[in-house]
């Protein structure tokens, strides 16, 4: 098939309708998007995150607008020459030069490769200063802009526990804890430090800085101070479950005498939290309110932490030092049952139920088919039974399990 | 089931009546809806009496453009289940706002949204993608088939099975409700009791036996069965990018199977990988399981490049601008992808200078992508632009990519992560990187490769209808979720308090509808071009004056793809076959080596399929049956001798003939 006849069907139509349809196509994706793309644009200066009311949220507002512009240098330019191009060198338009084997072009490649090579050295490098400054680690410097952290600054440490489905917060210094309310003075830095005592959670209040994980076992950390009184959303920003929607608490910025007062208050009204409290906290629940403790427990947060909170179990930390210390051997068969952890909530029974269909094809604490993880004719039959409270739970032997093993996983034995 | 509840846990193990969610009204109509269409669809097969034709010609056949076919329409079935979840779930968050609780509990919400991920990744844009990388690589590398013919018939039945189990959680059991990387400590058996998980698990696993062993296939074929001539650096674009993918294939997913593999061992044996206790470490998998994840996008969204590049070059009717540094830039960022994992967490709490590192070498791999944006820019420049369907949804995805590239790298600046990360605004970049690149780019494929596939082309003013709705969709739908992502809205909602938020939920759910419109386009457009293809015939086998080897055989091809092996002297091997008078042959024919069909590919996919069944559900004794059955199936087939068959030189020369006498009566 000789070239020129298909050259000439597709190029030299002449038709006028037909040439005016094409380029009208062309330029419409151009209209379209920039209707579309302008009043979000506008829009998105009342959002939460460009408009925070924290010091560290502010600095990575600015860092996002800086980087969304250093990077429009590039984008623009291509989306306009996408467009232009197409509308000029459309198949009708014959004023436009065509070279159908022009493909190369020294010059023209090293601009395309450095040009987006410049803009990524000076977004690398203001990446690694940002990164390093606004480290969630990094204690802070800075109250806002224009005033440097006053030298004797005191540090308000507050201890975040993330439970199914609210969040637990601990005060350590003032002694009290909350549920759900979380309560900073204005213009103190804060240090959190997070935990998880169930499954990966978030930790995250947009309007004061970014999120760090919540994660069993594990400690992380939080730096970040509130500039502006009012009261904020705060929420698990990583799914962890059925009650996930409405793991919310309210975080409230106030002045110093403000936050005072609200001590104070929690001190009078609340109730103490002990172990069993805990216990009975940590269970599942769903749009928890907010609760006030007026005193905790002496190393609570550590326990929960070491995942050892339930009387009998070994605390992870204990387990580290024997392992630094060369490991125990065999002799640390002995401590599984004491590092279990996770079973927990299936031995009380709190498994979460299925969706379309329950979860393991029984209510909890029924006699029918045992989930994997669970068949109590192999260990304790009473893990089964209502727990009168977690001091049963006292050295957690499994009386009828030959070696005190874990769990039998297969799930072929029926309770009777 | 029995009065003997012993005897019915041996038979069935933990499967009762339970299962059947027979009171959940969704599932009952959709479970109507999907039998009834099975009914007919098997009554019209048995009435025309197919059985046969279908088992012998397409179920059993190792060609690769059959199974191509195979896959394409695997996918597009896909499709419409998980943008049926997508559906559900933006209307359940678009009424749920204060007192109203919407119509999907979380128990169900929460299902939805991790099936949605996981079909839309591994059942539809992950099948696509190997269908037209099946279809035409060989095609285009001048090969009459890929390297292991059987293997193939077996990797896509593979797929198939694992997408059957996939579906079969919806009437049977449940599916994860874990989201669709199933994070552990939730996806570990103490969280997850459940089959949910141990669907998911199994159905990925099953299916990503096939992913690897057609990446293999693929790059065996590439490697050894190129046209003589065909060197690396005269290989068609589409082929590099098929060729990285695959690499890409093999290295990555036996990480993933490895990471599913311990899991299940967590929740089968009582391992402690991954839990919180004794000593497991759930980080491990979020590292392991990105590790996969990060390379599997740039496996989607290569070949779609590719798919554009071959596109953006034949509309043109010019060369390939910069085809080396095209080559270079693929390479590039197929060694990168695996140098980015951890800037998907980020926020887990890692240092500084660790966060930065990960950073910047995602910001990196912008840098070859920006150089292909441009190439294909200075394709286009002094070009003579058609705008067929596919040049539509290539212009269209250079406009919508580059935006999302853009949030990417925004994403990808660890602070800025940290405010942005498990927003909406991920999910609006990742849409808009998946559907702008992948799905724009498959729609282009479909369009452009669809007249060498069926010898028809595809109806061009439905193609354009499903277009427009596409693309104002996706804006309609994506642009108002970086608003709320910039609202510090996260993913994963079933229910919200703030009432301001609803107004973005509900156009951005008026988009879904858009898109809605632009798939039910697209079907219409397969259908009208069927009924029409008679005035949408190509005999030419070259409808749009194409460049590369595909377009040098007739369309469809024949079974041998061609009757000579080309030689091949130049990059854009057809064109310069046109320019230099190539007149097909007309005698001298050969008879031509061929694999033969086997059904052992269905037969062992079938057996893991039930050996999948079985493990999901604790029947034990099925899956010591299914597993024997693999075995013996698969020693019996080192038995088979009879894999291959001659065409003889008449048969060929008649077809080639037919061919020759059409083209000349078309012109």
């Amino acid at each position: 098939m000789p070239l020129d006849s298909g050259m000439r069907q597709g190029f030299n139509n002449r038709n006028p309708a037909n040439r005016d349809s094409a380029g009208r196509r062309s330029a419409a994706p151009l209209r379209a998007v920039a209707a579309l793309l302008l009043p979000i644009l506008l829009s998105g200066c009342g959002t939460v995150l460009m408009n925070p009311s924290g010091d560290v949220a502010i600095q990575q507002r600015n860092l996002i607008i800086m980087s969304t512009v250093l990077m429009l240098l590039i984008i623009v330019p291509v989306i306009v020459l996408t467009l232009v191009f197409a509308r000029r060198y459309r198949a009708d338009n014959k004023d436009a030069v065509y070279d159908p084997d022009w493909h190369h072009s020294t010059q023209l490649e090293v601009v395309i490769w450095s040009a987006p090579l410049a803009i990524i050295i000076a977004l690398g490098a203001i990446t690694w200063l940002a990164t390093h400054t606004l480290d969630p680690y990094r204690p802070l410097t800075r109250l806002d802009a224009s005033r440097p952290l006053p030298p004797d600054v005191k540090h308000l440490d507050i201890q975040v526990v993330a439970l199914d489905w609210k969040w637990l917060f601990f005060y350590p210094e003032q002694g009290i804890a909350t549920v759900n309310e979380l309560v900073a003075p204005v213009d103190v830095p804060v240090s959190f430090k997070i935990t998880s005592a169930t499954v990966m959670n978030s930790f995250f209040i947009p309007a004061l800085a970014g999120q760090v994980y919540a994660m069993a076992g594990m400690q992380t950390q939080l730096h970040a101070v509130i500039n502006r009184e009012g009261v904020y959303n705060g929420f698990s920003a990583n799914y962890s479950g059925a009650g996930f929607s409405r793991m919310n608490f309210a975080f409230h910025g106030m002045s110093q005498q403000g936050f005072d007062q609200w001590v104070a208050k929690v001190k009078e009204g609340g109730k103490p939290l002990d172990r069993a409290g805990y216990l009975e906290l940590e269970k599942p629940s769903e749009r928890t309110p907010v609760q006030h403790f007026a005193s905790v427990e002496n190393g609570l947060y550590d326990a929960v932490l070491n995942m050892c909170v339930t009387p009998g179990k070994m605390c992870m930390s204990e387990m580290h030092h024997i392992d630094a210390m060369g490991g125990a051997g065999l002799e640390s068969h002995g401590n599984r049952e004491r590092l279990q952890y996770d079973n927990l909530r299936m031995q009380e029974g709190h498994e979460a139920p299925g969706a379309t269909y329950p979860a393991s094809g029984r209510a909890p604490r029924d006699n029918d088919v045992q989930p994997e993880g669970m068949s109590p004719k192999s260990n304790a039959p009473e893990t089964n039974q209502p727990q009168p409270g977690p001091d049963a739970h006292q050295g957690h032997a499994m009386p009828n399990a030959p070696d005190g093993s874990a769990p039998a996983q297969l799930n072929n034995k029926t309770n009777e | 089931m029995f009065s003997n509840p012993d005897l019915a846990q041996i038979l069935f193990g933990r499967l009762t009546w339970e299962a059947i969610p027979y009171h959940e009204p969704i599932l009952i109509a959709t479970f109507i809806a999907v039998a009834l269409g099975g009914i007919a669809l098997m009554g019209a097969v048995t009435w025309f009496g197919k059985w046969g034709y279908l088992w012998n010609e397409w179920f059993t056949s190792v060609d690769h453009k059959k199974i191509g076919i195979m896959y394409g329409i695997l996918a597009i079935i896909m499709l419409l289940r998980g943008f049926a979840d997508a559906i559900m779930m933006l209307t359940q968050k678009a009424i749920a706002f204060g007192p109203n609780e919407g119509y999907l509990p979380p128990h169900h919400f929460d299902q939805v949204f991790t099936a949605h991920g996981v079909i839309m990744i591994f059942f539809f844009a992950m099948p696509l993608i190997t269908a037209v990388m099946n279809l035409i690589m060989p095609l285009q590398i001048g090969a009459r088939d890929v390297a292991f013919p059987f293997l193939n018939n077996l990797s896509f039945w593979m797929t198939a099975g694992g997408a059957a189990i996939t579906m079969l959680s919806l009437f049977v059991g449940e599916f994860a409700r874990t989201g669709w990387l199933a994070y552990p400590p939730l996806s570990g058996a103490d969280y997850s009791p459940g089959v949910g998980v141990d669907y998911y698990i199994w159905g990925l696993q099953v299916a990503g036996v096939g992913t690897t062993l057609s990446g293999i296939n693929l790059i065996a074929t590439i490697v050894k069965m190129r046209a003589p001539g065909m060197t690396m650096m005269k290989m068609p674009v589409f082929t590099w990018t098929t060729l990285c993918a695959n690499v890409l294939i093999v290295a990555a997913f036996p990480v993933l199977t490895a990471t599913l593999a311990l899991l299940t061992l967590d929740r089968y044996v009582g391992t402690h990988f991954f839990t919180n206790d004794l000593g497991g470490n759930p980080m491990m998998y979020i590292n392991l399981i990105w590790i996969w994840g990060h390379p599997e996008v740039y496996i989607l969204i290569l070949p779609a490049f590719g798919i554009f590049s071959e596109v953006v070059s034949t509309f043109s009717g010019k060369r390939l601008f910069g085809y080396a540094s095209m080559v270079y830039a693929t390479v590039v960022i197929t060694i990168l992808s695996y140098l980015v994992w951890l800037h998907h967490f980020f926020t887990m709490g890692s240092g500084a200078s660790v966060n930065a590192f990960f950073g910047i070498t995602t910001m990196i791999i912008s840098i070859p992508t920006g150089a292909k944006i441009f190439n294909w820019l200075f394709t286009m420049y002094r070009g003579r632009i058609r705008f067929e369907v596919p040049m539509l949804w290539t212009i269209g995805f250079m406009v919508t990519f580059v935006i999302g590239g853009m949030t990417g790298v925004l994403l990808a600046v660890p602070p800025a992560d940290f405010v942005l990360h498990n927003g909406l605004f991920l999910i609006a970049h990742f849409h808009n990187v998946i559907i702008g690149g992948v799905v724009f780019g498959l729609l282009a494929g479909i369009n452009y490769w669809w007249p060498k596939a069926f010898g028809f082309k595809l109806d061009s003013f439905w193609g354009k209808t499903s277009f427009w709705f596409w693309l104002i969709g996706f804006y309609v739908t994506f642009m108002p979720m970086y608003v709320l992502g910039l609202m510090g809205v996260t993913r994963r909602l079933n229910h919200f308090d703030d009432p301001s938020l609803q107004i973005w939920f509900i156009i951005s759910t008026l988009g879904a509808c858009l898109i809605a419109l632009g798939i039910a386009s697209f079907i219409v457009q397969i259908v009208v071009s069927i009924l029409r293809r008679d005035q949408l015939r190509d005999v030419t086998g070259d409808p749009w004056q194409g460049r590369t080897l595909e377009w040098a055989t007739s369309s469809p091809p024949p079974a041998y793809n061609f009757a000579f092996t080309p030689v091949i002297h130049d990059l854009d091997a057809w064109w310069d076959m046109k320019r230099r008078g190539h007149a097909a042959p007309r005698d001298g024919y050969r008879p031509i080596h061929m694999p033969r069909n086997t059904p052992t590919g269905v037969i062992l996919a079938g057996f893991s399929t039930v050996l999948a069944f079985a493990l999901i559900w604790y029947i034990w004794w099925l899956a010591a049956v299914a597993a024997i059955g693999l075995l013996v199936t698969s020693i019996a087939h080192t038995f088979n001798y009879k894999r291959d068959y001659y065409i003889p030189a008449e048969e060929v020369m008649r077809t080639e003939t037919r061919r020759a006498r059409a083209m000349a009566a078309a012109e």
